[in-house]
């Protein structure tokens, strides 16, 4: 009786860690509710106000997208350098964080249509004569967030003769500008202006040098980052991106932040 | 699980170690050379002479080694005055700014080990120094000095330990010690797991050499305590 007892207990055992193990599968296929991850420190893509409120571009661009899809959302801010290992471990199930699709990251996550397009620029102070070459940047240093595309780039390129900081967010590599330890930074051109050189504490400071768009470092342009099991979720977002862009939401959105049509021809 | 990333990154962590130890070892070196006479003047009885040095021990224990460090290196950033001022030139460099904040910080946990031992030495050690007729500053040079820096060592290599695991936080202000290596590598390709594994492993690594340091160095200075052998 035993016996039969514990077969029967590992049989309801069995069957019950089943019934768990399909459930939440089944349901996230229909995508009642997406979680979003976000950043916070890339204005004018993201930033959060004095209040704790998400603000920006990105967050604007995601709601809308869930709007569009007809999913209930929620944002999880979430720093850069953790948010590709946060999406695996299922913390949220898409990144809409201004992340350029590159081929490295297509290793690790599969990737919407590009959202938007902007080249990337160096900036630095008025004045201060340094100039984009292989010979006008030997021995200065150059701020860059942390594992981006334009770190990517600046490495690449110029690694041999500068010296690369790097930082976990575009404003501490702003701070370290303004207090003179980083000669230059890269950046994306649109966060550079918005975000800094049209602030009081970006006044005295410039672009510098051409515009970067090598698609070898920078890819395609920015996507939503989603699970690559998550296939029917690349196609609701690829869907919403072109009926926001075709039904002039986009283009509202854009209007709030930009002077000009981010997405990119 | 991808090690083969780690192989292909040694050198990285390497140079990251040696930043780390380098780091630690100075801010060793400065914290104790300060925290000797703080923990001696924290020990004294005269109010003027201990209010300064209680006072830094209480800040430096009080606040977070990250919030002492963002202080010295984003914080008095802040300041135009010394940014034109001569001092610039080490407060420019995340490097000195991380050595500043982390002598500091274990020179204020150091004064307190230190004072701590001295308040704790045997009335009868300093009764026989003045019956010697040891003036004070030579009795505390010749009895209260050894008998306490014997008596600080265990916490003392608590500390050494503490530090060690502090200097993460030069990772954080673009410094590339171990963490701030085993950070790079995470973002370049995204094995959060293997990378600060590995990280940790160094660590350990040097945990292991501190704690083997201080055994050799309670052995020798600890004799007297040890049961005589047969």
């Amino acid at each position: 009786m035993k016996q039969f007892n514990a077969t029967v207990f590992a049989a309801m055992l069995f069957a019950a860690m089943l019934t768990a193990a399909t459930a939440p599968a089944v349901h996230a296929q229909k995508w009642k509710e997406i979680r979003i991850g976000v950043e916070g420190a890339y204005p004018p893509f993201s930033s959060i106000t004095e209040s704790g409120q998400l603000v920006g571009f990105d967050i604007d661009i995601a709601w809308e997208l869930c709007k569009t899809i007809g999913a209930e959302c929620a944002l999880v801010p979430q720093d850069w350098d953790g948010i590709i290992p946060a999406l695996l471990a299922r913390k949220y199930d898409a990144i809409i964080a201004s992340m350029s699709i590159t081929e490295e990251r297509k290793k690790k996550v599969a990737f919407s249509n590009k959202y938007y397009h902007t080249p990337a620029r160096f900036v630095r102070k008025k004045g201060s004569g340094v100039s984009i070459s292989k010979a006008g940047l030997a021995g200065k240093s150059v701020g860059v967030q942390r594992a981006t595309t334009h770190d990517n780039f600046i490495t690449g390129e110029f690694g041999d003769t500068v010296t690369v900081k790097r930082y976990g967010t575009q404003d501490e590599a702003y701070l370290d500008l303004v207090a003179g330890r980083v000669d230059l930074l890269i950046a994306d051109s649109v966060a550079i202006d918005d975000g800094f050189l049209s602030t009081d504490q970006g006044a005295g400071f410039e672009f510098v040098g051409p515009s970067y768009t090598d698609p070898k470092y920078f890819g395609e342009g920015a996507g939503v980052a989603i699970r690559k099991r998550d296939a029917d979720l690349v196609a609701l977002f690829n869907d919403a991106i072109r009926t926001i862009r075709a039904n002039g939401r986009y283009k509202a959105i854009n209007d709030k932040y930009f002077d000009f049509d981010i997405y990119g021809e | 699980m991808d090690f083969t990333v780690i192989i292909d990154n040694l050198p990285l962590y390497l140079s990251g170690l040696r930043v780390t130890i380098e780091l630690l070892i100075l801010a060793l070196l400065c914290g104790f050379v300060l925290a000797l006479p703080l923990g001696v003047a924290a020990a004294s009885r005269r109010a003027t002479v201990n209010a300064f040095p209680r006072g830094f021990i209480y800040f430096m224990r009080g606040t977070p080694l990250l919030a002492q460090v963002y202080l010295i290196y984003h914080g008095f950033a802040q300041f135009d005055f010394l940014r034109e001022s001569m001092l610039w030139a080490v407060f420019k460099e995340a490097y000195w700014c991380a050595l500043i904040g982390f002598s500091l910080n274990t020179a204020g946990y150091t004064a307190e080990i230190i004072r701590g031992a001295i308040a704790q030495t045997p009335r009868g050690e300093i009764e026989a120094a003045r019956a010697c007729g040891m003036r004070p500053g030579v009795a505390l040079r010749r009895v209260i000095l050894p008998s306490a820096l014997r008596r600080a060592l265990p916490a003392y290599g608590n500390e050494v330990i503490f530090m060690l695991h502090g200097t993460v936080i030069a990772g954080v202000i673009t410094l590339v010690d171990l963490f701030g290596a085993a950070k790079i590598v995470n973002s370049r390709h995204f094995v959060p797991f293997e990378s600060f594994i590995a990280a940790g492993f160094f660590y350990l690594c040097l945990t292991f050499l501190i704690v083997w340091l201080f055994k050799g160095a309670e052995r020798k200075w600890h004799a007297h305590l040890r049961p005589r052998a047969a």
